[in-house]
């Protein structure tokens, strides 16, 4: 819907994170510059230990980067904030806490509840029950997390996040522990509710097909350093639908993004390590 | 089931053993011996305010580590500042033999009733304190991200995010320093005691009463038993959530 706004959102600019200190210390990300449009859908895609997770949780707050600037909305980030919603590959939610308890756990904080009126609680309360009815979650608003699948788990995680309106969601490998079924359903849902919501997204995947299919950017990152590597725009219209994972363009970027990923990310070398062992046995 | 034929099982063996009659009953009473000791305990020796008077050093000296490690423990295993300043300290001592400590608690409490809990106290608090940290570090660090990226300030991460999610391993924790408060009974009962079944163990060593030891250390067992089983039963109700997985 904000396709035609031009403002990003968030600016990253020359951002450097550190771990440790001299001799032990390990370059997560190394002069990250990146600029995350309004209503824009970003995915960010690469090996392990590229730095793609930390540049999420830097985005986030909750991490503080070493050097360069983060800007949410022009404000510099100094930690976590309301208009940052996270969701986690797992373990996040409150196991002790039903499914709508989970969902309104905003409204027990403070930030959330300041002036409050009666007409604020009512809201809430329809919000709740609009997210519980978006996410397919109605029928289980009063179970226990422990009690449903990974899947809807991770709707319900979904939900909580988007219970205060953030402006922007930040989803570090949501989906990584679904199987391949379940998350086809969740990509549909997470594109549509995005929509819905009119919030940018940033999503943290290794998975690139979920990349391309999920993002209208797919952000390329390099490890050792950690660096942004490329940028692709993805050539699909706004819709997607499942099919479209057969066109010839959508596997053209996906054959080019995971070569370049193989070239990035030293398995090439361990290749021709394992293959020059082979040949000496 | 099987939780029963456990516990017959093994009474059984000791009730044959002491049938066949090879074992002087000096050295192994058999059941009905005990049982028969455990009647006339009841019925001449007052057995009901031995129980009573050991049940509330027991219950006094854990609830008194309770009280402090609780909060202590709290506060070790959510600050990296407070931890550094006192786990050290606490690995320490418990290390040290809380019956070492008799003299000095006689010296400093006295022999009345504050010396007994103050023995049980010092064999269950330090290890209980290390035990609720461990606790509290062990709280998804997911849990407690989500709840910063909701907004939660500190006091909310620890009142509605640390402490919901450690409570069914606190009350676990709590239910096993349980036990090891009445392992220190007989201990705490060494010092000037004249009640309660840890004395009675001792008294009935000097007279060379093996029933009574018997009667002594299975009703301590059986009172364990329960007060395990009443544990179990309060993390059933307390915490519906973790006893009802699809």
């Amino acid at each position: 819907m904000t396709a035609t706004s031009t403002a990003s959102v968030i600016a990253c600019r020359h951002v450097w994170k550190i771990f440790g200190s001299a001799a032990a210390s390990v370059t997560a990300l190394q002069d990250v510059s990146l600029e995350v449009l309004d209503g824009e859908f970003v995915t960010l895609v690469g090996a392990s230990g590229c730095g793609k997770s930390t540049l999420l949780r830097t985005i986030a707050g909750l991490e503080t980067h070493s050097a360069g600037e983060i800007e949410v909305d022009g404000e510099p980030v100094a930690g976590p904030g309301v208009d940052r919603a996270m969701v986690f590959q797992n373990y996040s939610l409150y196991p002790w806490l039903t499914v709508m308890g989970n969902i309104k756990f905003t409204r027990e904080l403070a930030a959330h509840t300041r002036d409050r009126t009666s007409a604020d609680v009512e809201a809430a309360l329809g919000r709740a029950e609009t997210l519980l009815r978006v996410m397919g979650l109605t029928a289980v608003a009063r179970a226990y997390p422990n009690q449903l699948s990974g899947g809807m788990q991770q709707r319900v995680a979904i939900a909580r996040a988007l219970m205060s309106r953030p402006r922007i969601l930040l989803m570090d490998e949501p989906f990584g522990a679904l199987d391949a079924q379940t998350r086809e359903v969740m990509h549909d849902l997470i594109l549509h509710v995005s929509e819905l919501e009119g919030c940018t997204v940033v999503f943290v995947t290794h998975d690139v097909e979920e990349a391309i299919y999920l993002g209208r950017r797919v952000v390329l990152m390099a490890p050792r350093p950690g660096r942004i590597d490329s940028l692709y725009e993805v050539p699909l219209p706004g819709r997607r639908t499942q099919d479209m994972k057969n066109e010839s363009a959508f596997l053209r970027l996906k054959t080019q993004i995971l070569e370049r990923i193989r070239a990035t990310s030293g398995i090439k070398t361990d290749l021709e390590l394992l293959q020059k062992l082979s040949r000496r046995g | 089931m099987l939780a029963a034929l456990g516990l017959l099982l093994p009474l059984a063996g000791w009730l044959a053993v002491t049938l066949i009659g090879t074992v002087d009953k000096v050295f192994l009473p058999g059941p009905t011996d005990v049982a028969r000791r455990v009647a006339s305990w009841f019925s001449d020796e007052d057995l009901v305010s031995d129980v009573r008077i050991s049940f509330y050093r027991v219950v006094a000296g854990w609830a008194l580590s309770a009280l402090i490690a609780l909060p202590l423990g709290l506060f070790i295993g959510t600050y990296r500042a407070v931890q550094a300043l006192l786990e050290p300290l606490t690995d320490f001592i418990r290390y040290m033999p809380a019956v070492a400590f008799i003299p000095l608690v006689m010296l400093w409490i006295g022999i009345d009733e504050g010396a007994k809990i103050g023995i049980i106290f010092i064999g269950t608090f330090f290890q209980m304190v290390l035990m609720v940290a461990e606790d509290v570090r062990r709280v998804p660090m997911a849990q407690i991200e989500a709840a910063q990226t909701m907004g939660a300030t500190r006091g909310e991460i620890i009142e509605k995010v640390i402490v919901p999610s450690c409570k069914p391993a606190l009350l676990d924790t709590l239910r096993i320093t349980m036990g090891w408060a009445w392992t220190y009974l007989v201990v705490a009962e060494l010092v000037a005691a004249n009640s309660g079944l840890g004395y009675a163990i001792i008294k009935a060593q000097r007279f060379l009463q093996t029933d009574k030891i018997f009667a002594g250390i299975i009703l301590i067992g059986a009172i364990g038993l329960l007060v395990d089983q009443t544990f179990r039963l309060i993390h059933r109700v307390a915490f519906p959530w973790m006893h009802s997985r699809a």
